[in-house]
């Protein structure tokens, strides 16, 4: 016991202290950042040089009024075009729009020309759209004779509240969706962190059979202490790394908000402005803030003590079963790295699998191949944490956290049998046909 | 008192068995020679002893005591593949191959830097391996593998890729910690090498022991009665007798062969008769590597 601590702690501080690490953990969080804040800023800004639009409002739609945008303002003329378009020349505006008089309130198209030689930004000529399209829409409801009340009358907010029959836990319509988008965060983030830090795992078993040191480790420790030593160390250097992002994003963030005004709206770039003005309509509606009440309400009401305890059993349940077979792997090939490609794919088939079985259990969370997922050792530690916020009967958990313990067990030892004979066989790597036998060595 | 005794230990792979009933002892504070051909057994026999891997029959007595997890801090083992983690720095790395060999850090630390001050290398603590040279290397795996001051110490061709200097360096290290009542197994196919350090020998062949004793005796067992007379002015022209063959001869000495039933003093009777006038008359001992070639090629037809 005392020399797996010995191996545990080697394995932890020489990654730890490793500059590579160092760099990763601490430069990666604050690189993004700053990427973040950088892209913000660019797309806040868009140009630099200020522009002057000319409108030529025929139909007095706008009533003289558009709001002016970072960078264009916006005057109205009651020169005519042609006259617009000298002074265009003579470079005293940067654009003349003209819009046309509207008759026909039926009308389902509507032009606008912008005379320019330069074209409006997609975010800009968006905007000017969509504060057109509200006049236009006030002109139709006037001349239709269509008051603003009857219109809000039709709108119907329309939503399938679920109403369990058996048990009694409170159920709304936002839970499944909370639930859904905490449990796909949580198995794309199980599925990298057992791929990248079992990838890891398998390197460094490569590296002590290639140095050679392997043989001299294992006269003083048997190769199963070896081999759990290195799981173990690998999978403390995962956790202090996803420990310490954690920590600084939420500091940068807090830090970025107050001091940069950085807020979540912001922090997306406003590719789709359209589908931002959407969302800041909801944020600012009185429905909108509501809906984010609860939202809150949903994370709070979710039974965290049974979710992160759960969650973390199957993280390490599955870090343990895939890096001991990705040690195995790493035992069995050669110098070279590309030769364990095909030996892990039986390894990555479960995994990758279990990601497409967790994004569909997000979407049907009591499906069959959702259930049968969660309670099916490999897979289960991917899609089970993705089903937990759903709140999956307590039996299902059950089954599934036993088959999933005997498997680690049955896989590490399995492993194991793998390795102690993989780490002193060198030249080509070993077939499939070889592992198998490999497995019944005696001694 | 042995350090070492194996009995009847067999280890079988799935198409051939590797060590077929092996059998010896090993007493206290020899220096012993593990010899045999490439692809004879040795590594396999080693791995088994340095409980690397486990026999499929028979016992291995370490200082009486069945081999196990316990005993193998009694063992230093230098493999063959040297090895050493190649980012570590010299002193983490014997720290922590010290610290699994069983000692407290304390005494795994005196005991790292009486080495260091031994081969001069007080200020390597801090490099890393990967900044050293080869033979640099070697030192510090030399350290790893006595730095837990084993009884028994397991040498794979401890000179292969050695420069002479580091070849002498080691030998006498090897052969001041013998007098300090170390046993030292060198496992060679290289005779020469342990023709003058080694005590007893065993001799391994497809697995199997077909040769095993003290060197002395094994030279004298596989003696062929040639004897090397040096003499002065010339030699008789009727050289010729019954009582030998002359095997080789140049100005001032003859290599002959006593045949059978004769003895070296008949030898000599016969050339002082004869007005030879001798300077020396030594007997000549196979050499190991002799031996060895003979006994493999038995063995093996």
């Amino acid at each position: 016991m005392n020399k797996i601590w010995l191996i545990i702690k080697r394995e932890y501080s020489t990654r730890v202290k490793n500059k590579t690490f160092l760099l990763t953990t601490f430069l990666a969080p604050i690189g993004i950042m700053i990427f973040i804040a950088a892209l913000t800023f660019v797309m806040s800004r868009g140009s630099d040089d200020q522009k002057n639009i000319v409108v030529i409002d025929e139909s007095d739609l706008l009533n003289g009024e558009v709001k002016a945008t970072n960078n264009i303002t916006f005057s109205f003329t009651k020169d005519d075009l042609n006259q617009s378009l000298e002074n265009y020349k003579e470079g005293t505006n940067d654009g003349v729009l003209v819009i046309a008089p509207l008759n026909d309130p039926t009308a389902s198209k509507y032009v606008v020309n912008f005379h320019s030689d330069e074209q409006l930004a997609l975010d800009e000529s968006t905007r000017l759209e969509r504060s057109i399209s509200k006049k236009v829409r006030n002109f139709k409801l006037k001349e239709l004779e269509i008051s603003e009340e009857l219109l809000s009358n039709l709108d119907t907010d329309i939503s399938i509240a679920p109403k369990t029959v058996k048990s009694d836990k409170k159920v709304s319509s936002i839970t499944s969706a909370v639930g859904g988008i905490l449990g796909g965060i949580v198995g794309y983030a199980m599925f990298f962190i057992i791929l990248i830090y079992g990838m890891q795992v398998m390197r460094s078993v490569m590296e002590e059979k290639i140095s050679r040191i392997v043989e001299v480790v294992i006269s003083s420790v048997k190769p199963f202490q070896l081999m759990m030593g290195k799981v173990i160390g690998v999978g403390l250097v995962g956790l202090t790394q996803i420990t310490i992002w954690l920590l600084l994003s939420i500091a940068l963030f807090t830090i970025g908000s107050t001091f940069f005004g950085l807020d979540a709206s912001m922090a997306t770039p406003s590719l789709d402005p359209e589908l931002q003005a959407q969302a800041e309509a909801v944020l600012s509606s009185d429905s909108g803030k509501e809906k984010i009440a609860q939202v809150m309400g949903e994370l709070s009401q979710l039974n965290w003590w049974k979710i992160i305890p759960l969650t973390l059993f199957y993280f390490f349940a599955g870090y343990f079963a895939y890096a001991s077979l990705f040690a195995a792997v790493g035992s069995a090939v050669g110098e070279d790295i590309n030769e364990a490609n095909s030996l892990t794919m039986p390894i990555m088939l479960p995994l990758v699998f279990a990601v497409y079985i967790g994004v569909s259990a997000i979407q049907a969370p009591n499906s069959s191949v959702a259930v049968w997922g969660s309670m099916i050792p490999l897979l289960s530690s991917i899609v089970m944490p993705t089903r937990l916020p759903m709140d999956p009967p307590m039996w299902q958990i059950a089954v599934s956290m036993l088959s999933l313990i005997a498997f680690v067990i049955f896989f590490t030892w399995l492993a194991a049998r793998i390795y102690r004979v993989g780490i002193l066989m060198y030249g080509k790597k070993a077939s499939f046909k070889e592992l198998a036998k490999w497995i019944f060595y005696k001694g | 008192m042995n350090i070492l005794s194996l009995d009847n230990v067999v280890k079988r792979y799935h198409n051939h068995t590797a060590v077929n009933h092996v059998s010896f002892d090993i007493p206290k504070g020899t220096v012993f020679g593990f010899l045999g051909p490439n692809g004879a057994g040795k590594s396999s026999l080693i791995r088994i002893i340095t409980s690397i891997t486990a026999a499929d029959e028979g016992r291995i007595l370490l200082d009486d005591e069945p081999i196990s997890e316990m005993t193998s801090s009694q063992m230093g083992y230098m493999p063959e593949e040297r090895g050493l983690y190649k980012k570590m720095k010299v002193g983490e790395q014997l720290l922590y191959l010290a610290q699994l060999k069983g000692m407290s850090k304390a005494d795994a630390k005196a005991s790292i830097k009486k080495w260091f001050v031994k081969f001069g290398i007080e200020d390597w603590w801090s490099k890393k391996v990967d900044e050293l040279s080869k033979g640099m290397q070697q030192k510090i795996q030399f350290i790893a593998t006595v730095v837990h001051n084993p009884k028994l110490l397991i040498l794979d061709e401890p000179f292969s890729g050695l420069d002479p200097i580091n070849t002498n360096l080691i030998k006498d290290e090897i052969a001041e910690l013998n007098r300090q009542g170390t046993s030292i197994i060198f496992s060679t196919h290289r005779m020469e090498q342990v023709e003058k350090v080694c005590d007893r020998i065993v001799l391994i062949n497809q697995g199997e022991v077909i040769l095993e004793g003290d060197v002395d005796e094994v030279k004298q067992d596989y003696k062929d009665n040639i004897f090397k007379i040096e003499f002065d002015g010339n030699m008789p022209a009727d050289l010729q007798s019954p009582h030998f063959t002359i095997i080789s001869d140049d100005d001032t000495s003859v290599t002959i062969q006593a045949t059978e039933g004769h003895n070296g003093n008949e030898l000599l009777q016969n050339l002082i008769n004869k007005g030879i006038e001798i300077k020396s008359y030594q007997e000549v001992l196979p050499t190991l590597n002799e031996i060895f070639i003979k006994k493999v090629g038995e063995s093996n037809e």
